[in-house]
C-alpha cells in the first residue's frame, strides 16, 4: 500500500538525489549548472505532486466542476521556477566570465591555476623580509 | 489511464536525469535538460497544473537550454571525465536521500483530497475568489491579487539576475577597436529556409505573447509566460539575421530602460493604494468597485510583469550572443592575420563553432 | 504614512534600483541610493519606537488577511535587525563613493549601486516578512544580487568565488524551498504564526523534524555555521571592499535572524530544543567554528581572508547564545549581532582605506603602517580589541554575557572554551599590530587613508567604544526581544 501512495515522491526524491550528486561532483561548471537544473525541478515536481487531488479539474473555474486541484503550489511553483531561470543565467553568464579569465571551466584546473597563483604572490612577497624598526 | 501516464513520465524523468549524469558531451546533455524539462511540462499536465506546466515549457525547454548552448558554444563542447569527490558526494547524497525517504513515511497519500494541505487555506481562494475578485483563473487571482507581493519579488528577482548578467558580461569602454572588426563576422545565417521560415513565424509568436498575456485570467497564461515568448521573437530573429539587425529594433539602452520600467509599473500600481489609505498592493483601491478594482489592478501589474520579463531575457540574450560575436570576431582578426591570402573563408555561425568543439 | 511604514521599509529600496536605471551620472546615483538608505534607516527607528510601545505590528499585503495573503509582522526582534542593517548600509554608503573609484570601472558603477539597492532591499525583506515562502523569494533577491556584487572585485578570483557561493547558496535556498513544502503539505498554511499554531499538534512528525532539518540546514549554509562556511572567505576576500563590509555587517546577522525565527517562534522552544538535541549540536558546532576559524585565522596572509575567517569564529560565538537558550545567552547572541556588525563593519572600512592606498590587503602591507597611516591602524587595533573582548568595548558586552548565561546554566566547559576563543583572537591581531608598528615599511611614500573613508570607519569604531560604556540603548532592547522570543512561543 505504502508503494502504490507514495511512489509519486520517493521517485521525485531520486530525482533530486541525481541532481544534488551532479552539482557536487561533477567538475565541468556547465554540468554543475545543469545538474543545479535537475534539482531545482525535481522539487516543482514534488511540490506540485503535493497539489494534485484525485478527481480534480485545473483550477480554472468551469461550469459543472467543483473538485478542483489545489491552486497554492501552483503559484509558489511559477514563481520558483522564474527564480530557478535567474539563477541558472546568472550562472552561465559567470561561468563564460571564468572561462575568459582562466581559459578553462573544469573545476580542476581552475583550482590548480589558483594554487599557482597562490604560491608565486608568496614566494614574490618573501623575497622581500621584514626589517625590524631601526 | 492518468496513473499509468504519472509512472511513464516520471520513469522518463529518470531515464532522462541518469543520462545528464553520465554523458560527457555537454551539447548532448543540454538537448537532454530541454527534454528534461518538457517531460516534467507533461507531468505537470497531468498534475493539473497547467499554468505551471506552460511556464516550465517555456523556461526548461526554451529559453534554459538556448542559454546554456550559447555558453557552450563560448566555452567548450566536451566535458573532462574528471571524478572530484566521488566519494563525499555519494555519502551526502544517501544522507540526503535517507532523510526524505524517512520524512515520506508521514506524508498524506499522493491524491488525498482530505489532506491538510487541501483543508486550509486553499478552499478559500477556490470558493471565494469568483466574488472577491471575480476571475476564472484562480492561480492567477493568487498569484496577482491574493500573494501579490510575492509577484512582485518575482519580477524583482528577474530584474535583478538582468542586471547581474549586465554587470558581468557588459561591454567595457575598453573595446573601441572592436567595432571595425565586426562587419568582418557573417552574422546573418545564409539558409534560406530559416530565413523565410523565421519570418514567416516571428509575427504569430509576437501576436501569441500578446494573447497569452491578456488572456492569462481566463485560461492558463500571464505576464511571465507572454514575456518569455514575446523574449523568444526577439531572440529568434537576431539568431537568423544577426545581433545588429535585432539591435536595430531594440536598443541595448531602450531594453534596459523597459526593464526598470515593467518594475516601477508594478510598484506604482502598489503604492497607488495608499492614496485611498488602503495598504501596499491592495487593488480594490483603484475602482469605485472592489471587483473592478480587482481586474484592473491584475491587468496592469501582469503587463509590469510581461514588459520586465520580455526585456530582461532580450537583455540577456544580447550580452550573450554579444559576447560569442565578439570571440569569433578576435578569432576572425586572429585568422586573418596568420592564413595568407587567398585562403578559403570559414563560416562563423553558432552551429559552426559548436560542431568544431570551440574552446 | 505612518500606518505602512513596515512596507516601506522594504519598497522604498526595492522600487529606487530599478529608478537607478534611469539615473546616469554615477555621482548622482550615489546620492540618491546614500538618500534612500537613509531613509529607510528612519524608517527603521520609527518602526522600532514604535514596537517598543506597543507591541508587533501586523501589516496586510493586498488588504486580504492572513493566512490567505501574506502579512508583515514586526516585533522586537525584526525591528532590531532591520535598524542594525539599515544603519551599517547608510554608514558603509557614505564610503562607497570614493572607495570604488579605484576599485570599479567607470561604467559599472551604476550596476554596482542599483545591485547594492537590490541586496539591501532583499535583506530587508527577509527580515520584515512574516510569510514563509516570502522569505524565499526575498532570499533568492538578495542572493543573486550579492553574487553579481562579489564578482565585480577586481581580481579574477572573484569571479570563481562568486561561482562557488553561487552553487552553496542555491543548494542553501532549494533546502530552505523543500523544508517549506513538508511544512505547507503537513499544515496547510504559510504564514509563520499560523504555522507556530499548527506545529506542535504535530511534532511527532517524521515530515516535520525533516522540515526542521532541512530548513535548519538551509539557513546555516547562508550563515556560515562551521563546516559549511566553506564558500565564505573566499567570497569576503574577493569582492570590492564596500561590498565585504556590507555583507560583513548584515548578511550573517540576517541569516541569524532567519535561523532564530524559525527555531523560536515557528517551531517553537519545546520543539527545537527539548524534542531534538539541538542545543548540544549548536553549542558544539559553535564552539568547533571559533576554534576552527580562529587558529586558521592566524596563518592567513591576506588580511581580509584573515578577518572573513574571524568572522566565522564569531557567527560561533552568536550560534553557542541560541544553544544555551536561555533569556541572557539570547540576550547575548543579540547584542553580539550588534556588536560584530560595529565591528566588522569598521574593521572592513578601515581595510577599504587600505586598499584603497596601497591597492593590496596583505600582511606585508601592514608594515609599518603606524607611521605612515596612523589613523586607519588604530582604528584597525581599537576594532580588534572590540573582537578580543576588551572592557570599554562592545566586544567585552556581549562576551560577557554569553559567559554568564553558560555559568548561570552551569555550563563550565563552555564558559572556560569562550574565553580561550578570545585568546586565539589575541593571536591574529597581534600580528597585524606587529607588522604596524614594530617593522620598517617596504616604501614610505604611503598617505593616509581618504576623508570619505576614514570618517564613517572611525563613526563605527568610536561607536564600539561608545556603546562598549552606554550598554543602555542595546541592553534594553535585546533583554525585551530576548524575553518575547522565548516567552511568547504561540504569537
Amino acid at each position: 500500500m505504502l508503494l502504490t501512495s507514495h511512489y509519486n515522491y520517493w521517485v521525485v526524491i531520486a530525482l533530486m538525489m541525481i541532481g544534488l550528486y551532479m552539482v557536487i561532483a561533477q567538475g565541468n561548471l556547465v554540468k554543475k549548472i545543469i545538474g543545479l537544473n535537475i534539482f531545482q525541478t525535481s522539487v516543482f515536481i514534488f511540490y506540485i505532486s503535493v497539489g494534485k487531488v484525485d478527481g480534480g479539474h485545473a483550477p480554472i473555474l468551469t461550469e459543472g466542476e467543483s473538485l478542483y486541484s489545489n491552486p497554492l503550489p501552483h503559484v509558489l511553483i511559477l514563481t520558483a521556477i522564474v527564480v530557478g531561470i535567474a539563477t541558472t543565467a546568472l550562472a552561465l553568464a559567470l561561468t563564460i566570465r571564468i572561462k575568459r579569465a582562466y581559459g578553462s571551466i573544469e573545476e580542476r584546473d581552475i583550482q590548480a591555476a589558483e594554487e599557482l597563483q597562490e604560491r608565486a604572490s608568496s614566494q614574490m612577497y618573501a623575497r622581500t623580509p621584514a626589517r625590524k624598526e631601526q | 489511464m492518468e496513473l499509468l501516464l504519472d509512472i511513464a513520465l516520471l520513469a522518463l524523468l529518470l531515464v532522462t536525469a541518469i543520462s545528464i549524469a553520465w554523458i560527457k558531451d555537454l551539447f548532448a546533455a543540454a538537448m537532454l535538460a530541454g527534454i528534461y524539462g518538457l517531460l516534467s511540462a507533461g507531468f505537470f499536465m497531468t498534475m493539473g497544473a497547467v499554468d505551471v506546466a506552460f511556464t516550465e515549457a517555456a523556461v526548461g525547454a526554451g529559453i534554459s537550454p538556448l542559454l546554456i548552448l550559447l555558453t557552450l558554444a563560448l566555452c567548450g563542447r566536451y566535458q573532462r571525465p574528471d571524478r572530484n569527490r566521488a566519494r563525499l558526494a555519494t555519502a551526502l547524497v544517501i544522507t540526503v536521500g535517507a532523510l526524505l525517504i524517512s520524512a515520506t513515511t508521514d506524508m498524506p497519500f499522493f491524491g488525498d483530497a482530505n489532506a491538510p494541505a487541501h483543508v486550509h487555506v486553499a478552499p478559500h481562494y477556490i470558493h471565494q475568489s469568483m466574488s472577491e475578485i471575480g476571475i476564472p483563473n484562480i492561480v492567477t487571482s493568487v498569484l496577482a491579487s491574493y500573494r501579490g507581493f510575492d509577484t512582485f519579488g518575482e519580477v524583482v528577482v528577474i530584474f535583478t539576475a538582468g542586471l547581474g548578467v549586465l554587470s558581468l558580461l557588459m561591454e567595457t569602454s575598453a573595446q573601441p577597436g572592436r567595432a571595425i572588426v565586426h562587419t568582418q563576422v557573417e552574422q546573418q545565417s545564409r539558409d534560406i529556409v530559416l530565413r523565410v521560415v523565421a519570418k514567416v513565424l516571428i509575427a504569430p509568436i509576437m501576436l501569441y505573447a500578446l494573447y497569452v498575456q491578456f488572456h492569462g485570467e481566463y485560461g492558463p497564461g500571464g505576464g511571465f509566460q507572454a514575456g518569455v515568448i514575446f523574449a523568444v521573437g526577439f531572440i529568434l530573429y537576431s539568431m537568423v539575421f544577426g545581433l545588429d539587425a535585432a539591435r536595430r529594433v531594440a536598443s541595448h539602452g531602450l531594453v534596459q530602460v523597459l526593464s526598470a520600467t515593467g518594475v516601477l509599473i508594478f510598484g506604482c500600481t502598489g503604492l497607488l493604494s495608499f492614496a485611498s489609505g488602503k495598504n501596499f498592493l491592495d487593488y480594490s483601491a483603484l475602482a469605485g468597485n472592489s471587483v473592478t478594482g480587482q481586474h484592473i489592478g491584475i491587468i496592469v501589474i501582469e503587463l509590469g510583469v510581461g514588459i520586465t520579463v520580455a526585456s530582461v531575457m532580450i537583455m540577456i540574450a544580447y550580452l550573450f550572443t554579444g559576447q560569442l560575436r565578439n570571440r569569433e570576431a578576435e578569432l576572425a582578426t586572429d585568422r586573418h592575420q596568420e592564413i595568407p591570402a587567398g585562403a578559403p573563408a570559414r563560416s562563423t555561425s553558432t552551429m559552426h563553432s559548436l560542431e568544431q568543439g570551440a574552446g | 504614512m505612518l500606518a505602512h511604514l513596515p512596507i516601506l521599509q522594504v519598497i522604498l529600496p526595492l522600487m529606487a534600483a530599478p529608478s537607478c536605471l534611469l539615473i546616469r551620472k554615477s555621482t548622482l546615483v550615489w546620492l540618491f541610493t546614500l538618500a534612500v538608505s537613509f531613509a529607510a534607516l528612519v524608517v527603521s527607528v520609527l518602526l522600532l519606537q514604535q514596537v517598543y510601545a506597543v507591541g508587533p505590528i501586523r501589516y496586510q499585503l493586498g488588504g486580504w488577511d492572513a493566512p490567505w495573503g501574506i502579512e508583515y509582522r514586526i516585533d522586537l526582534l525584526n525591528a532590531w535587525v532591520l535598524f542594525i542593517v539599515t544603519a551599517l548600509s547608510t554608514v558603509v554608503l557614505t564610503t562607497a563613493h570614493t572607495s570604488i573609484q579605484r576599485e570599479l570601472e567607470a561604467n559599472r558603477q551604476t550596476v554596482f549601486y542599483t545591485l547594492y539597492l537590490l541586496c539591501f532591499a532583499g535583506l530587508l525583506g527577509i527580515v520584515a516578512t512574516g510569510d514563509a515562502f516570502n522569505v524565499f523569494v526575498f532570499l533568492e533577491i538578495s542572493s543573486l544580487s550579492t553574487y553579481a556584487l562579489i564578482a565585480l572585485g577586481k581580481d579574477r578570483r572573484a569571479l570563481w568565488a562568486a561561482y562557488q557561493y553561487l552553487i552553496m547558496g542555491t543548494i542553501g535556498a532549494t533546502f530552505i524551498l523543500i523544508g517549506i513544502g513538508f511544512l505547507y503539505m503537513m499544515t496547510g498554511t504559510l504564514n509563520m504564526a499560523d504555522l507556530a499554531g499548527r506545529i506542535p499538534s504535530l511534532s511527532e512528525s517524521t515530515t516535520v523534524l525533516a522540515a526542521f532539518a532541512f530548513i535548519f540546514v538551509g539557513i546555516c549554509l547562508k550563515l556560515a555555521l562551521f563546516p559549511l562556511h566553506l564558500w565564505l572567505p573566499n567570497a569576503y576576500s574577493c569582492a570590492p571592499s564596500i561590498v565585504t563590509a556590507f555583507l560583513a555587517a548584515t548578511a550573517t546577522k540576517v541569516a541569524l535572524y532567519l535561523l532564530l525565527r524559525f527555531t523560536f517562534t515557528v517551531f517553537g522552544v519545546d520543539f527545537s530544543l527539548s524534542h531534538l538535541p539541538l542545543d548540544i549540536l549548536l553549542i558544539s558546532l559553535g564552539l568547533v567554528g571559533v576554534f576552527a576559524a580562529s587558529t586558521v585565522a592566524i596563518y592567513q596572509t591576506n588580511i581580509k581572508r584573515m578577518f572573513a575567517f574571524s568572522s566565522v569564529a564569531q557567527v560561533g560565538y552568536m550560534v553557542v547564545g541560541i544553544g544555551i537558550g536561555t533569556v541572557t545567552a539570547l540576550q547575548a547572541t543579540l547584542l553580539h549581532l550588534f556588536n560584530h556588525a560595529l565591528m566588522k563593519g569598521g574593521l572592513f572600512l578601515a581595510l577599504a582605506g587600505l586598499v584603497y592606498q596601497l591597492g593590496g590587503c596583505r600582511i606585508e602591507h601592514f608594515r609599518g603602517l603606524g607611521r605612515s597611516m596612523p589613523w586607519t591602524m588604530a582604528a584597525i587595533v581599537v576594532g580588534g580589541l572590540s573582537l578580543i573582548g576588551m572592557p570599554l568595548t562592545v566586544g567585552f558586552v556581549s562576551k560577557w554575557y554569553l559567559i554568564s548565561a553558560a555559568i548561570e546554566q552551569q555550563f563550565w566547559g563552555v564558559a572556560v572554551l569562550v574565553l580561550l576563543g578570545s585568546l586565539l583572537a589575541v593571536a591574529y591581531i597581534w600580528k597585524l599590530v606587529e607588522a604596524a608598528y614594530f617593522q620598517a615599511p617596504a616604501d614610505d611614500t604611503r598617505a593616509e587613508a581618504p576623508l570619505g573613508i576614514l570618517l564613517p570607519a572611525w563613526l563605527l569604531i568610536a561607536a564600539n567604544i561608545y556603546f562598549g560604556i552606554d550598554t543602555r540603548l542595546p541592553v534594553e532592547v535585546t533583554a525585551a526581544a530576548s524575553q518575547f522570543l522565548l516567552g511568547d512561543a504561540a504569537q
